[in-house]
């Protein structure tokens, strides 16, 4: 398990220290600074060995945190501990700094007490945290027996993330479908390699201990109650427009609130969410993926002096929609001498120390498309060596889910509280973004 | 200073924004400064006090001075001032050990607090204190923590009873803390349970052979029942125990399988990865024409995929494992190679771990994808990712032939690039491509050469030395260009000495007119003017060869030479099992064994994957499974074989170029161990063969499939192994399944397996040696130690071809019994010692004795009577043969295809008394009387001798022969 923890700064120094076995010894602490943070070339792992002794460290912004241990410990549960440390300190005290390390060393100390015991990791979600270590000092004394042993079942129980007695005047809950759409494109036109990762944000203000469903537009799912003998169809009226009905997800995982089995049986995602903002799942698709633009190049090469270029693009999506921040990157070849653009919308520069043409547009609606030409002129030179054509890429933000996810609902119960599903009120939004998004020229 | 202090302190004391403060007193005479404060009676004053200490001890000061007057401030009820007291007592309480006893009172009253918090926070830190005195009070504090009534309290004990037993083991056992930590598994509380599984874990790992976790169906049941409801930590915990499990049958396996499977979901990858080593480890039980093997199988690769998009630390941890599961069962990932793909802002070190896997994944239908990506990373800035891609390339061309021309072509575009190092890593790949495609692109040596002058590096240097001696008759200025590295033959690298030595040499061979003067040129530079012996060694024989005979010279340097691997860089079958079994460790990210890089007793311990049962053609039943060898640990003391294996090897092995990698596994200590064995091998004293039983007993769980194909011995084989390590008994029709003699862990990758058979009065030992290495063996040669009866090998061990990868050769070895003599311990024990072109190896096996019976052993009656009378009666030996169901005829006709001859049968009261004879080879006569009861299975065997130590083995042989 973990033998120890180190916090540097972006110098070598150490902020905080704390060590969990006998085992490590203080020249652990000397150790990693003299072969990671001082080493003179740039350290090529994320896990270094030292004399028999193994570190695991992230950087954040210039601060380093290192685990230090002796045995053979579950290296993936180290990494995922320190990001999870990383949370609950931005969570207690904002943005991982030296100077708030410096001013919250006690509060560090006694989290690390708290959420690593003898190495091994504890509850460490900063809902229940919060809930006792306080910094208030004193508090511990003026709790009520009641509110102590609810403190500590929350820390062990199985619902860790959320406390009890959460109440609010008004609830609301607010879900982020947000994607990222990646594309691999031919110049005729084939898509060589396209998929969509996905995530579901919640933002829940809920009281109570509030019982949720969340139901997407899952293949296997609305397959299963096509066959079950529903007849209408779910949720045909609120499929706009891609008109897809379900989508195949290849994979997806869950935050901890989720009960797997549950889904793995069942497929259905139920849990009792965390207080606040929190991701909810993650999911991947490469089926039916709406390609929001597309984009096609001419290329053509006159002489071996000048190049003309011509690059349409199309907007693939309902004409109602708005798609935002548009940028289309045309890369130029190193010896270009000169650029001349046309384009019919948004603005177009030459940008010769990226040598690349940058087309901004900052809105478009769907169904339109828009046309960039350019010439290019070149430097002769020697160099044999063909230009190698890079592809062109692509960014944007659009208001819908290219992976054709439709959030069906998310159910609300809480029994011991009165209020009803019908009383929540329920926020959904979907943002498409894109993630590597090329067509080759 | 004292100014600059006190107005933080009145801007708000104890406020957030001023803790920074702590970090930059640096003044003299700051200790007694500190003193006064702690000893203040303000208490908020004390606490600024203690937080100083703190910052302090953070930087690593030693305020260990400030002990007492920091233990004065325990006694508070400010929860804030008793964490920091405590931070500073778990750091420097073992530095004076008699003051931290004043620290006891508070910590057993704060046990008995009436906030859980406060009594998990005393336990907890009471732990950490690592003082004898105070672990005697923790005791009875303990206790009454493992049964409090609140969870939180009994989590923090479960972990502490892991803390005690790191201080003292001892004191835990005799305690009883571990039964109370047993039953903490069945606690109602997830988190409990996590915790308790999670110590017991870290103990029984200290204690390799205590049943400590007794995992049965019951405990692995509560297992995944509280799977279900605890943190992300637990579940990890929980999954890392579980897969130390071996389930009963196929049955069982998969249905922890089912029940495990949900995990691959989690957000946590940590808890993903703990789930696919479970699952790929109970996956080899399940048979592989199962329904369900095939839904796992597609199961495991979504989740496996998802992983690449986490954190890059974690996707580096990710990669590592992915590249072993990629090895043990490619058809997991086999359709999913886009995602490996080197994304431009990857770290380092996921895009050179991405580049393996890709090259791993590579085959025909996507090798065009493969390369256009290889060709675009080849032009990256990164040095050691260009190489790799380059290095790639050049894998891709051996490991797909029908890529094999474009990778070509595409090394030739790399190499008109005139980068340094690129030019440089395609010639030393296109030298390979020369080895596996002979005379198919020799056309592009010009382009080659043309890069002479800017090779600097030994590798690149050595193999256009080899591609120039190797096509010195097409190459017109051969000679030149070899005399050219001539010039600075000292200053070169071994590597390019010998390369250049052997490429003359073959220039000689080709072209003898021209180039004499260069050869002895060469051969006076390496044997005079040379002291390293390799080099000497080498110079000598081909000088000595080509002055005595030119023709057999040119038979052995310019030979065909053994083809080269397509799959480089695997991992060892026997390593890869055992990392399988550490999936998601720091073993798996490192791929070497935990011995590697764990001290002590922790991790020594070999996992190994559970064998595999079921299916149509096994006819190993689960029962084998079982009640074999896999779940007990192995020999912690390594057999004599390795370690007599690893000390000789300095004289004896040959230089050669491919050496595969000595496994670290290797590098146990119990040095003492070696007298002994070593003793009875040169043959000093007859010395102990320690742990060889255990060695062999433990040879079939590591190798289920050659097992399987052993022919049908079902429940039978658990015998076999405790009677004669797994030697069978050769009859007329009758030899015993093949066992493995020496395993490939210890072997540098050659497996034997063997058992012994007389045919028609010729002792025989059959022998089937596996090549489990990356590189082709020969050269073998065998030889026996002196044993007690004077076996030996009566002729040379016929290995006439190479033995290349994953083959296996069976071989029959004549042996004769004219051997010098020496007793051995057991009797029938023989110590044999295998060479091959890697190194000599050891082993120990045991004969049947019937090994010994001539067919001349039938005795005159009347010789018999007087024999039998005069052997003394002390001399002879009663044994019971017990579950035979043979009547006596059919049992004498067993018996005599073994050449235990039946010389008279008397029935007397419904009794058969068969008396026999036998005679061994060494002339010894052994006298039997064999007692079978109508309806009584069980038989009785009296056996007479003068040399009375042979009746055992005898008794073992009627055994063997009688129940097969």
């Amino acid at each position: 398990m973990i033998g120890g923890l180190f916090i540097y700064n972006h110098k070598g120094e150490v902020l905080i220290s704390r060590v969990y076995r006998d085992d490590i010894g203080r020249n652990a602490v000397d150790a990693f600074r003299v072969n990671v943070i001082h080493a003179r070339q740039q350290v090529r792992s994320p896990v270094t060995n030292i004399a028999r002794t193994s570190f695991f460290h992230v950087k954040r912004s210039n601060i380093w945190l290192a685990a230090v241990t002796k045995q053979n410990v579950n290296a993936a549960m180290v990494f995922e501990f320190l990001y999870k440390m990383c949370d609950v300190m931005t969570a207690y005290f904002g943005k991982i700094s030296e100077e708030n390390i410096k001013n919250n060393f006690v509060l560090i100390y006694e989290l690390l007490d708290e959420i690593l015991d003898f190495g091994y990791p504890q509850n460490s979600e900063t809902g229940a945290l919060k809930t006792f270590i306080t910094q208030q000092g004193i508090k511990g004394q003026h709790q009520t027996k009641e509110e102590q042993s609810q403190i500590t079942s929350q820390v062990t129980g199985q619902i860790g993330w959320r406390r009890e007695g959460i109440k609010y005047r008004r609830n609301e809950l607010f879900l982020d479908v947000l994607e990222s759409v990646n594309l691999l494109m031919s110049p005729q036109g084939q898509v060589l390699s396209a998929h969509v990762s996905g995530r579901v944000v919640m933002k829940s203000y809920l009281s109570g201990m509030p019982e949720c469903k969340f139901g997407m537009n899952d293949k296997i799912v609305i397959d299963k109650q096509g066959k079950g003998g529903t007849t209408d169809e779910p949720g045909k009226s609120e499929l706009g427009g891609s008109g897809k009905q379900s989508i195949a997800i290849d994979d997806c995982t869950f935050h901890q609130c989720v009960r797997l089995s549950k889904f793995d049986s069942e497929r259905s995602i139920s849990f009792i969410p965390p207080d606040g903002e929190y991701e909810l799942m993650r999911y991947r698709t490469t089926k039916d993926i709406i390609l929001p633009f597309r984009v096609i190049p001419l290329v053509r090469e006159v002489g071996r002096t000048k190049l003309e270029v011509k690059v349409v693009i199309k907007s693939n999506f309902k004409p109602s929609l708005l798609a935002q921040k548009i940028e289309v990157r045309i890369p130029t070849p190193l010896n270009t001498s000169g650029v001349q653009v046309i384009c019919m919308k948004g603005k177009a520069k030459y940008k010769a120390s990226e040598n690349a043409i940058v087309w901004k547009i900052k809105r478009m609606a769907g169904m339109k498309e828009s046309q960039i030409s350019a010439e290019i002129e070149l430097l002769p030179t020697n160099d044999k060596k063909k230009w190698a054509r890079p592809p062109i890429s692509m960014k944007f933000q659009v208001p819908f889910a290219p992976s054709g996810l439709k959030v069906r609902y998310l159910k609300v119960f809480e029994s011991k509280l009165n209020y009803s599903d019908h009383d929540v009120i329920k926020w959904v939004r979907y943002i498409g973004r894109s993630g590597i998004y090329e067509t080759r020229c | 200073m004292e100014w600059a202090s006190q107005l933080c302190e009145n801007r708000g004391l104890g406020s957030k924004m001023t803790d920074s403060k702590y970090f930059t007193t640096t003044k003299k005479g700051e200790i007694f400064e500190l003193k006064a404060e702690l000893n203040s009676d303000k208490k908020e004053k004390k606490k600024e006090a203690v937080k100083k200490v703190i910052a302090s001890m953070t930087v690593g000061k030693d305020v260990s001075a400030l002990f007492p007057d920091v233990v004065n401030c325990m006694q508070t009820d400010n929860l804030e001032l008793k964490k920091l007291v405590y931070l500073y007592l778990m750091n420097y309480a073992k530095s004076q050990p008699d003051m931290a006893i004043m620290a006891v009172n508070t910590f057993v009253k704060d046990c008995e607090d009436l906030n859980p918090l406060i009594r998990a926070l005393a336990v907890r830190t009471m732990g950490c204190i690592r003082v004898d005195k105070i672990t005697e009070y923790l005791c009875e504090p303990l206790r009454k923590c493992l049964k409090d009534e609140d969870p939180y309290v009994r989590k923090t004990a479960a972990v502490c009873v892991a803390k005690l037993h790191d201080i003292n083991a001892q004191l835990v056992e005799d305690q009883g803390f571990l039964d109370t930590l047993k039953d903490l598994i069945s606690d109602s509380n997830p988190m409990v349970v996590a915790n308790a599984v999670a110590a017991l874990s870290e103990i029984a790992e200290s204690h390799p052979n205590s049943n400590l976790l007794d995992l049965n169906p019951q405990t692995i049941n509560k297992l995944l029942t509280a799977l279900n409801e605890c943190t992300e930590w637990g579940q990890i915990f929980i999954l890392d125990c579980l897969a130390s499990y071996l389930p009963r049958d196929d049955r069982e396996s998969q249905s922890i399988c089912e029940r495990v499977t949900p995990r691959l979901s989690h957000a946590n990858s940590a808890v993903v990865l703990s789930a696919v080593k479970v699952l790929m480890k109970f996956m080899e039980m399940l048979p592989k024409d199962l329904d369900y093997y095939g839904t796992l199988l597609k199961k495991l690769a979504p989740p496996l995929v998802t992983l690449l998009s986490a954190e890059p630390e974690l996707q580096y941890v990710a990669l590592r494992n992915i590249n072993l599961i990629v090895q043990k069962r490619p058809e997991i990932l086999k359709h999913e190679m886009k995602v490996f793909f080197v994304k431009y802002n990857d770290p380092i070190y996921v895009k050179l771990e991405k580049l393996d896997i890709m090259i791993r994944l590579a085959s025909q239908a996507n090798i065009a994808q493969v390369l256009a990506e290889l060709k675009e990373y080849a032009t990256e800035v990164d040095v050691d990712f260009v190489r790799k891609a380059v290095r790639a390339i050049g894998r891709c061309a051996i490991k797909v032939e029908q890529s094999a021309e474009r990778c070509v072509s595409t090394l030739l575009d790399l190499i008109q690039t005139k980068v340094n190092y690129v030019v440089q890593e395609a010639i030393v790949v296109i030298k390979d491509i020369f080895r596996k495609y002979p005379n198919k692109y020799e056309s592009v040596i010009a382009t080659l050469c043309e890069n002479l002058d800017s090779l600097d590096e030994p590798e690149a240097r050595a193999a256009m030395i080899w591609i120039v001696g190797e096509y010195a008759e097409r190459i017109d200025n051969a000679d030149e260009l070899l005399e050219s590295f001539l010039e600075g033959f000292h200053d070169e690298s071994t590597q390019v000495q010998l390369q250049l030595l052997t490429a003359i040499v073959k220039l000689f061979l080709k072209k003898p007119t021209e180039t004499q003067e260069l050869v002895q040129q060469v051969l006076s530079l390496a044997t005079q003017d040379s002291d390293n012996p390799d080099l000497r060694d080498r110079g000598y024989i081909y000088w000595r060869l080509l002055s005595t005979d030119p023709v057999a010279a040119k038979e052995v340097v310019l030979a065909e030479k053994p083809l080269i691997s397509e799959e480089t860089d695997l991992i060892e079958p026997t390593l890869l099992e055992e990392l399988i079994c550490h999936i998601g460790t720091l073993a798996s990210v490192y791929h070497k064994p935990p011995s590697a890089f764990v001290e002590g007793s922790r991790g020594v311990q070999h996992k190994r994957l559970p064998p595999r049962t079921g299916s149509g053609e096994s006819t190993e039943t689960p029962d084998v499974g079982q009640s074999g060898p896999s779940e007990a640990p192995p020999a912690v003391i390594p057999s004599q074989g390795d370690l007599l294996g690893d000390l000789l090897n300095l004289d004896l092995a040959p230089p050669t170029a491919t050496v595969p990698s000595v496994q670290p596994s290797m590098q146990m200590g119990a040095m003492d161990l070696l007298g002994g064995g070593l003793d009875s091998l040169l043959g000093g004293d007859i010395g102990g063969s320690p742990s060889m039983g255990a060695g062999l007993g433990a040879a079939p769980a590591a190798m289920p499939a050659s097992l399987g194909s052993a022919p049908a011995v079902g429940g039978g084989l658990g015998d076999l192994f405790d009677l004669g390590g797994g030697v069978g008994m050769p009859t007329g029709s009758y030899v015993a399944p093949k066992t493995v003699w020496l395993l490939a862990m210890k072997a540098k990758g050659l497996e034997i397996s063997g058992t012994f058979a007389r045919r028609g009065g010729i002792i025989q030992m059959d022998l089937s040696l596996t090549n489990k290495a990356m590189s082709v063996m020969t050269d073998f040669a065998i030889q026996f130690n002196r044993n007690s009866f004077g076996l030996a090998p009566a002729g040379p061990l016929q290995v006439l071809t190479p033995l290349s990868p994953n083959q296996t050769i069976d071989v029959s070895l004549p042996l004769s019994t004219s051997g010098p003599v020496m007793k051995m311990e057991p009797l029938n024990n023989l110590q044999v010692a295998v060479k091959n072109n890697i190194d000599v190896f050891y082993f120990s096996c045991q004969y049947p004795l019937s090994l010994l019976f001539v067919e001349d052993g039938k005795m005159d009656r009347q010789v018999f009577l007087a024999t039998w009378k005069d052997i003394p009666n002390d001399n002879e030996a009663q044994f019971q043969i017990k579950d035979i169901h043979l009547n006596s005829d059919v049992a004498s006709n067993k018996l005599q295809g073994s050449n235990i001859f039946t010389i008279a049968k008397r029935t007397v009261e419904g009794q058969d008394m068969l008396y026999q004879s036998v005679k061994l080879t060494n002339g010894i006569w052994v006298l039997a009387e064999m007692r079978i009861q109508t309806g009584n299975p069980n038989y009785t065997l009296s056996i007479k001798c003068r040399a009375p130590e042979v009746c055992p083995f005898v008794y073992q042989c009627y055994e063997l022969v009688l129940k097969n």
